[in-house]
């Protein structure tokens, strides 16, 4: 793999909720790297932690160990003004359900130009009203849509509504929450393709959060899993599914539904336990068995699965 | 070919809204024949659920019935039963839940939070068998067994909020098949949940199909759902049926231009770095008469006929057919897209 600047970095990140005395660890001990103008995918079931790593890096939750780096800047934690102000127009998040992450009382063009009133004040209305066009034209919609409200729209046209709102704020890095699990067959294709598109267009960055593995598969340069909160593994794409190592990685890949009945009929499905671990004596480590393929074991199960990589 | 359980025929569902007519299911006729899985694939608006609503008399209000049977062939019945001829909710009662029950899409709210889960199976039971006391609580207790969930007797105190969504999916399912039920429609049950879950459900209804001898009707838009459990697969489109087939057929060899468009937008099937497959421009509006064949407008590869008369079913196999005009002998040879050829197999990939 070449030198890839890194975009993000996210190091030792741990994210609790409860109280102090009786804390619940969502996220632990979580590292990885996004690289500049690459789709990072981060599998997982829900309640694994998945969709709290994005909202730590959006500043949503507050880490409470470790940190992440944008662009070689700590952005977790206590930051400067301007600094806060840099994260909140480079980093933009795209919801899951595009029939709840609309206001329905504000018309298109608020709700799409909303972000520019606290990053761009001195804009006049005018200016305002044509960077909403501007954004809307980008996704594919008509700028005639702006006067109107969220229900006038189809699920895909209003996940559209919801990328224009993120794009006209500029970003560089996008957290895109699920954002096509709450969509119709016919418009996935329809959403995906405008991601990629405009991914090509601007270099847009993307933290792709999905239970899916089929669709990361098609849309991911890299996919981490996460499971309990931890990552088990993370590896290219290709790589991940040709060889998967942890069980968990296995178990996740042979539950993925195929369109084909006789392998579907016919298929084996992996139970993932984890009481098959033993970490008493010797607790596992997040390790590179492989450039660029890292997965969590004790030294006995890194040395299977390095054997199994040769194998 | 094993007898038919269910018999649809030209049926026509109309919903009236602000003074105009919306024609929601045209002229469709199907069948359901005993012991299969049958899945209805389709998008969102395509009239799937509202088909579905028919056989259990669960209409929306100012939904109607405008023509057509639904003939029902019970096992206990030497006459077929017209559903679409019932009116009352007495006469329901006695399909409802006895002879045909309904799994809905989301466990999170088709349960009653202030009941206990015991107390809502229970409920199921009374209404249509004679048990009391204990006797009822041991049958709630062994229908939660049955489907699957560990420590029966405890959980039967619980409340559907000390469940876990597959928990409380298979809470749904106890409760639909309480009284033995011939056929069992599923619509969505799996969409709200994770992959892993969904697979454990999805085994589930496989299990209770056959101690029970259910009749499956499964809804879905999930392709790769319907490969896993369907016998059969139809395809809806805009009220009707376009495809109907075994499901290797309609994986394998589809041929409505439709179907292809279903499967070619799977980014299962995509190829990294190329544009995904998708369904230009919107279903037909319903409330203006379909000329031709529906899905014509969208359909690129569209012939001059498609916009003039409606296809009829064309026979491919004795159990596979099609309503396309590619299937007359005088159309020309439109190739299907490179896609989908290569369908078999891609799950080993």
């Amino acid at each position: 793999m070449k030198e890839k600047e890194v975009l993000l970095s996210v190091r030792n990140l741990d994210v609790n909720f409860g109280t102090k005395r009786k804390p619940f660890h969502a996220v632990k001990n979580v590292s990885f790297d996004i690289y500049k103008g690459e789709t990072f995918g981060l599998v997982g079931e829900s309640g694994s932690g998945k969709t709290t790593i994005g909202r730590a890096i959006l500043r949503i939750h507050p880490a409470s160990g470790g940190e992440i780096l944008y662009k070689g800047e700590r952005i977790s934690g206590k930051i400067s003004k301007e600094m806060d102000k840099k994260v909140v127009s480079e980093i933009q998040m795209i919801f899951q359900d595009p029939m709840s992450s609309l206001n329905e009382r504000a018309k298109v063009n608020y709700i799409v130009s909303e972000g520019t009133y606290n990053t761009k004040k001195e804009l006049s209305a005018r200016q305002r009203q044509l960077l909403v066009d501007q954004a809307l034209l980008d996704v594919g919609l008509l700028p005639e849509f702006s006067s109107r409200f969220p229900h006038e729209f189809s699920g895909g046209q209003r996940q559209r509504i919801g990328i224009a709102r993120s794009l006209i704020m500029e970003p560089e890095f996008i957290v895109a929450d699920e954002p096509i699990s709450a969509l119709d067959v016919s418009i996935r294709a329809q959403v995906l393709n405008l991601m990629s598109k405009l991914q090509k267009e601007r270099g847009l960055t993307y933290l792709f959060i999905a239970h899916d593995l089929s669709v990361m598969r098609f849309i991911s340069d890299r996919i981490a899993v996460i499971s309990k909160g931890q990552l088990v593994e993370l590896a290219e794409s290709e790589d991940l599914f040709k060889n998967p190592l942890h069980p968990y990685t296995k178990a996740l890949l042979s539950v993925v539904p195929q369109p084909d009945p006789e392998s579907e009929k016919n298929k084996e499905i992996l139970i993932y336990d984890p009481s098959q671990h033993d970490y008493s004596t010797d607790p596992p480590v997040w390790e590179e068995v492989a450039p660029g393929h890292f997965v969590l074991g004790n030294q006995k199960e890194l040395e299977e699965y390095r054997k199994e990589l040769e194998a | 070919m094993e007898n038919k359980i269910l018999e649809v025929k030209d049926l026509n569902v109309k919903f009236s809204l602000r003074g105009k007519e919306l024609h929601a299911i045209r002229n469709l006729s199907m069948e359901v024949y005993r012991g299969e899985t049958l899945a209805i694939v389709g998008e969102s608006g395509s009239g799937k659920s509202v088909l579905n609503k028919n056989f259990i008399g669960l209409l929306d209000g100012n939904g109607f019935i405008s023509g057509g049977e639904i003939l029902y062939h019970g096992l206990d019945r030497t006459e077929p039963l017209d559903l679409a001829k019932l009116k009352t909710e007495k006469e329901w009662m006695e399909i409802r839940g006895k002879q045909i029950s309904m799994i809905l899409q989301d466990p999170m709210t088709s349960l009653n939070p202030l009941k206990t889960v015991g107390a809502q199976i229970a409920e199921a039971i009374k209404i249509h068998q004679k048990l009391s006391g204990n006797d009822l609580k041991q049958a709630v207790i062994r229908l939660l067994e049955e489907v699957g969930i560990d420590d029966a007797p405890r959980r039967y105190g619980q409340y559907p909020h000390e469940f876990s969504g597959g928990m409380r999916q298979r809470v749904v399912i106890a409760i639909a098949i309480a009284c033995q039920p011939q056929i069992l429609i599923c619509d969505e049950p799996t969409t709200a949940l994770d992959v892993t879950i969904q697979a454990q459900i999805l085994n589930l209804l496989k299990e209770l199909k056959q101690k029970f001898y259910l009749t499956i009707i499964f809804i879905t838009h999930d392709l790769g759902v319907v490969a896993n459990v369907a016998d059969r697969v139809a395809v809806m489109y805009a009220g009707d049926i376009v495809e109907v087939g075994l499901a290797e057929e309609v994986f394998y060899d589809p041929r409505h231009p439709y179907t292809w468009a279903l499967l070619s937008s799977l980014p299962q099937l995509g190829v990294k770095g190329d544009e995904l497959y998708s369904i230009k421009g919107t279903p037909p509006n319903l409330f203006e008469p379909v000329v031709g064949d529906a899905f014509a407008r969208r359909n690129p590869q569209a012939l001059e006929i498609d916009f003039v008369e409606e296809p009829p079913y064309f026979h491919i196999s004795p159990t596979h057919k099609a309503k396309t005009w590619l299937l007359d002998p005088r159309a020309p040879k439109v190739e299907r897209p490179r896609y989908i050829e290569n369908i078999r197999g891609v799950g080993r990939r």
